[in-house]
C-alpha cells in the first residue's frame, strides 16, 4: 500500500492510498482534476502530467526516453515532471507528493 | 445564471463511451446543475475501447476491462447511467426519447454519441457460417478470447488489414494462433499511410509469423461444420477455424436520421457540436464536423475527437462560448512497436523519411512547404515535434528533417 498525495492547480492537497496499477488509474478513479488519461495508460497522450516533489524523486526516478519525449508536449515540462500512467504503485511510492500540472 | 443551469433541466446523452462518458463529466466540471442521464446498449460498465484489440486480447491473466470511469464516479459526480439501454426514437418537438425498457425520456438538451458498429460486409456465404467475429465491443472481444482459448494453434483469418486487423493478428500471434490476414487493396493501411509504412507493418507482420495476403478480394464464404473456407476473387481460397472481420465501421445514424436530423456522412454538426436542432448535440465517431485547421469537414474514428467533441458539447450546453479546433492524433500498439500518427494526410504532394534507425523512424507530410501530418514508428520525439510544427504553422527546412543528425528542435526555418 501506498499514500500518495495530488494537489491540484487549485490548491486542493488530496491523499489516495492505492495497491496495485498506475498512479494515473488512481487519480483517475478518484477524479483528481487535471489528470485525464485519455489514451487509457499506454504514454500516447500527456494528458496525465505531473511535478514530483523534489524530494520524492529518489522514490519515482525520471522519466524514461519515450516518456521524456511525450512530456515535451506540454509547455510547463521540467526536471521533475512524470507521466502519472508510467509510475506504477508499490510501497516505494508511499507518502509521495504530487503536483498537477496546469 | 443562465437558464441552462437550472436545477430542474435534463441532459440525456445517448452513448456511453469514450464520448459520452466524457461529455457527462464535462458538463458536471462546467457546472450543469441539472439532472444527467448516459445511456447504453452495452451491459458492461464503459471501458476504454483501444486496449480490446491489443492488451485485453492477448492477457491471458485476464486483466480486466480498463474502465472510462470508477462505478463510484458516477455517483460522485451525480450522473445517473443506465446501461443494456437502447434509444428507439427521438421525438424532437416533444422534446422526449423512446427507450427499448418501455419508458420515454424527457430532454433539455440531448447529446447523441452513438458511435459506430463493426461493418459487416455483404459477402455470400458470410451470414450463414460459423465462427465468425466481428470487434467493436468488449463482448466482441469476450467471444474471440473464448473461442481462441479453446486451441491457441487455430488457423484465424482476419478479412482486413487496417488498424483493428493488423492489431488483431499482433494480439492473436502472441496468443500462437496462425494468422493470416487478407487485404483488398494492394497494401496494408492503404487508407491511412504512405507506402513506406504499409511495406514497414508488412514486414513486421511478417517477421512475427503473419501470413498477409494483399489484393484479396473475398468473394464467398463457405462454412463448413468446422473450418470455414474463404474464397477470393482471384481463385485463391483460405481455410479457417476462425474468421475476423476488420473492414471498417459503420456510424450509428440511424436514431438521428429518422428523427430528421441533417446527415452527411455521420451526423453534421457545427463548430460547437450542435446538430441542425437548437437542443441537440452530437459528438464523437458518429459525427460529420468541420475541422478549421484543414478547413473541411471530417469524420474521425478516434479517441482524440471523442473525448476532444466531448468538453466541447458540456462547454457549449452551458453557455461558454467555445468551438471545435484541434489537430487529430492516433495512436496503435502491435508487438513492440509504438506507431504515432498526427494530423491527416489526405491530399500530400510529399512524403519525407527522417530515419534515426531500421525501427525507429517518421513520415512527414507535406503540401508544398506546409506541414500535413507526421507518422511516427517508435518515435515519440518525432510525434511531439510534428504536433508542435503543425499546430505552429513554421516552416521545416526539409533538407535539415531528412539529416537524423539534426535534432527536431532545430529544423525550423
Amino acid at each position: 500500500m501506498a499514500k500518495i498525495t495530488f494537489i491540484t492547480s487549485d490548491e486542493q492537497r488530496i491523499t489516495l492510498e492505492g495497491y496495485s496499477g498506475s498512479v494515473m488509474a488512481l487519480a483517475v478513479e478518484n477524479g483528481i482534476k487535471g489528470i485525464d488519461g485519455d489514451c487509457g495508460g499506454v504514454c500516447s497522450c500527456a494528458t496525465c502530467h505531473v511535478h514530483v516533489a523534489p524530494e520524492d524523486l529518489s522514490k519515482t526516478g525520471e522519466a524514461s526516453e519515450i516518456e521524456a519525449d511525450m512530456l515535451e508536449l506540454d509547455d510547463d515540462t521540467d526536471q521533475y515532471s512524470r507521466l502519472s500512467c508510467q509510475l506504477q504503485i508499490s510501497e516505494e511510492l508511499d507518502g509521495l507528493v504530487l503536483r498537477v500540472a496546469k | 445564471m443562465s437558464e441552462n443551469l437550472g436545477k430542474n433541466q435534463i441532459c440525456l446523452i445517448i452513448g456511453a463511451s469514450h464520448a459520452g462518458v466524457n461529455c457527462a463529466f464535462a458538463l458536471r466540471k462546467e457546472g450543469w446543475e441539472g439532472k444527467i442521464i448516459l445511456l447504453d446498449s452495452d451491459p458492461e460498465l464503459p471501458y476504454h475501447r483501444p486496449p480490446l484489440s491489443k492488451t485485453y486480447l492477448y492477457n491471458a491473466e485476464a486483466i480486466g476491462l480498463n474502465l472510462l470511469k470508477s462505478a463510484e464516479s458516477y455517483a460522485k459526480e451525480n450522473i445517473q447511467l443506465l446501461l443494456k439501454i437502447r434509444a428507439l426514437r427521438i421525438d424532437r418537438k416533444t422534446q422526449i426519447v423512446q427507450l427499448d425498457n418501455g419508458t420515454w425520456q424527457a430532454y433539455d438538451k440531448l447529446v447523441l454519441a452513438t458511435g459506430a458498429r463493426a461493418m459487416i460486409p455483404s459477402i455470400p456465404g458470410l451470414s450463414e457460417a460459423k465462427h465468425v467475429y466481428p470487434l467493436r465491443t468488449a463482448a466482441d472481444i469476450n467471444e474471440i478470447r473464448n473461442k481462441i482459448s479453446q486451441n491457441f494453434s487455430q488457423e484465424v483469418v482476419i478479412i482486413g488489414g487496417g488498424y483493428i486487423g493488423l492489431e488483431i493478428a499482433a494480439s492473436l500471434r502472441k496468443l500462437e494462433a496462425k494468422v493470416t490476414v487478407l487485404e483488398r487493396e494492394s497494401r496494408v493501411l492503404a487508407r491511412v499511410t504512405a507506402p513506406e509504412l504499409s511495406l514497414f507493418f508488412e514486414n513486421l507482420h511478417a517477421e512475427n509469423g503473419v501470413s498477409i495476403h494483399c489484393n484479396k478480394k473475398v468473394t464467398a464464404i463457405k462454412g463448413g461444420s468446422e473450418k470455414t473456407q474463404i474464397i477470393c476473387a482471384d481463385g485463391s481460397s483460405f481455410s479457417a477455424d476462425m474468421l475476423v472481420l476488420g473492414v471498417g465501421i459503420q456510424v450509428n445514424s440511424e436514431l438521428a436520421s429518422a428523427s430528421g436530423l441533417e446527415i452527411e456522412n455521420g451526423i453534421r454538426v457545427d463548430l460547437t457540436t450542435l446538430t441542425s436542432d437548437e437542443h441537440i448535440y452530437a459528438i464523437g465517431d458518429c459525427t460529420n464536423h468541420f475541422n478549421p485547421h484543414y478547413q473541411r469537414y471530417l469524420r474521425l474514428e478516434c479517441v482524440q475527437n471523442a473525448v476532444d467533441q466531448a468538453k466541447i458539447a458540456a462547454a457549449a450546453i452551458c453557455s461558454k462560448d467555445v468551438f471545435y479546433d484541434t489537430i487529430p492524433w492516433f495512436w496503435s500498439d502491435q508487438y513492440e512497436v509504438k506507431f504515432q500518427m498526427v494530423g491527416l494526410s489526405t491530399g500530400y504532394e510529399e512524403a519525407i523519411l527522417r530515419k534515426e534507425s531500421e525501427k525507429v523512424f517518421s513520415i512527414w507530410y507535406f503540401k508544398g512547404n506546409e506541414l500535413l501530418a507526421v507518422d511516427a514508428v517508435n518515435s515519440a520525439k518525432a510525434y511531439v515535434w510534428g504536433t508542435k510544427f503543425i499546430k505552429s504553422g513554421e516552416q521545416i527546412d526539409k533538407a535539415k528533417l531528412k539529416n537524423s543528425e539534426v535534432e527536431l528542435k532545430s529544423i525550423g526555418k
